[in-house]
């Protein structure tokens, strides 16, 4: 029987190939605008205006607090009640992107306060103005820093577009769960998932790895 | 936007999202525990020299680190009935969590372990102790202020992951939720009530990681 299944299985694989190119390509969008809004926000939270911050802060706060699976349901079934509708997709890149900056703002926030007050001073006695002392000064230094967790959480994320699946968009696992009621032989479908899910996180861990090595100070 | 918000309604459902609390706090509790203890078996498998439970302890933490949850979730809950076990979904689910967290809760300790400094284990062995007594007397009471907040972390991590046993139809919060919505089509009412609750026990835990990072810096100042 289980060779049966795995013959089913084998004949499907387009469909697999189909679902890893859906999360490849959710990932990959989320994985950018998370990491541009990210390093705004991250900015912003490490500025000294009191306002700026404490918006921030709730943004993260309530991002950290409160499960993926419940921000995608607030996305994908409150935002039509305020007229604002949206198709799976898109609700769910929005959603990684919000989920994703959030924690990519803090890293950056802890990044950029790791670095010495007296490099702010430099810069600021060098005549750069605000954007050139972050961009030449502050945030170079702080990449050291910021760049082995930043590629950690990458892999949490692609991992957590796994979530995604709830709204119906029709990525890896997704396929899997619509295999699985086709062909049940649960255990050999998902371990099929889980090595495509490992082919792309599995890279990102190694060189996460590498870069904590090579940045420990 | 929030001007009609029912608040009656979620009043009437209140006993559902208490009890949706409730086993949202249990499988966390248990979960916590459960992975605790894989957690500290994995690890000391991990970083022993005998190469039969090493490589298996490799393997465990690197597959379960790099995939999703909610695979490992569906992988045990579609899995285990073709093994023919007959499992409720609550345990499925809780074995899930556990597996997934103690996966993390052993690299956590192994970095916890590896942070203590090699003249330490030299100076241990020069004075004579065995690998158990330097264990017990110079690297773990080192090794676990460098451990507890990570390992706080990871709760919270466990508690917002729990809301994901939600899809394999555990009755928890979230799922408390999804009913609501199903029966009164009540969404944002349904879900804000879920995120608050989650928020309760995010600030309650994230007090309490926050505290012990105080109490342990100020502990290394001296």
């Amino acid at each position: 029987m289980m060779g049966f299944y795995f013959s089913r299985l084998v004949e499907i694989y387009p469909f697999f190939l189909k679902g890893l190119w859906m999360t490849s390509k959710i990932a990959f969008i989320s994985l950018v605008s998370c990491t541009l809004i990210g390093f705004l926000l991250g900015i912003f939270r490490s500025s000294n205006s009191i306002v700026l911050k404490r918006i921030v802060g709730v943004y993260v706060a309530f991002v950290r607090g409160t499960p993926f699976v419940v921000q995608i349901f607030i996305i994908f079934f409150i935002l039509p009640e305020w007229g604002l509708q949206l198709d799976a997709f898109p609700a769910a890149l929005l959603a990684m992107a919000i989920m994703g900056s959030a924690f990519i703002c803090e890293i950056v926030a802890g990044g950029i306060h790791s670095i010495h007050k007296g490099q702010w001073e430099a810069a600021t006695a060098s005549g750069l103005n605000l954007v050139q002392q972050l961009r030449l000064v502050i945030v170079p230094q702080a990449m050291k820093v910021i760049l082995p967790p930043l590629v950690g959480q990458y892999v949490l994320l692609i991992k957590d577009t796994s979530v995604v699946s709830v709204i119906g968009v029709m990525e890896l696992t997704r396929v899997g769960w619509v295999t699985v009621v086709r062909i049940p032989e649960g255990l050999m479908v998902f371990s099929l998932v889980g090595v495509l899910y490992f082919s792309i996180s599995y890279p990102l861990i190694l060189l996460s790895n590498y870069l904590e090595r090579k940045m420990a100070v | 936007m929030l001007v009609d918000f029912n608040f009656r309604i979620i009043f009437e459902y209140l006993p559902l999202f208490l009890t949706g609390l409730k086993s949202t706090f249990l499988i966390s509790v248990v979960s916590i525990i459960l992975a605790l203890i894989t957690g500290i078996i994995a690890c000391a498998c991990r970083i022993s020299g005998i190469k039969t439970i090493k490589y298996p302890a490799i393997a465990y933490i690197e597959i379960i680190r790099s995939t999703p949850l909610l695979v490992q979730i569906y992988f045990l809950y579609f899995g285990l009935p073709t093994l023919g076990l007959r499992v409720p979904e609550i345990q499925t689910g809780i074995l899930a969590l556990m597996l997934n967290s103690g996966a993390y809760i052993a690299e956590i300790i192994r970095a916890g372990i590896n942070s203590v400094d090699e003249g330490q284990l030299e100076a241990g062995t020069s004075s004579g102790l065995n690998y158990f007594q330097r264990m017990r007397f110079i690297i773990l009471p080192q090794a676990l202020g460098v451990t507890i907040p990570p390992l706080l972390g990871q709760n919270i991590v466990l508690v917002k992951d729990s809301a994901l046993l939600s899809l394999i139809s555990v009755m928890e919060l979230t799922r408390c939720g999804q009913t609501m919505t199903s029966e009164r089509f009540m969404p944002s009412e349904a879900f804000f009530t879920v995120a608050f609750f989650y928020m309760c026990i995010y600030f309650c835990l994230k007090a309490v990681a926050d505290w012990s990072q105080r109490k342990l810096i100020f502990r290394e100042a001296y």
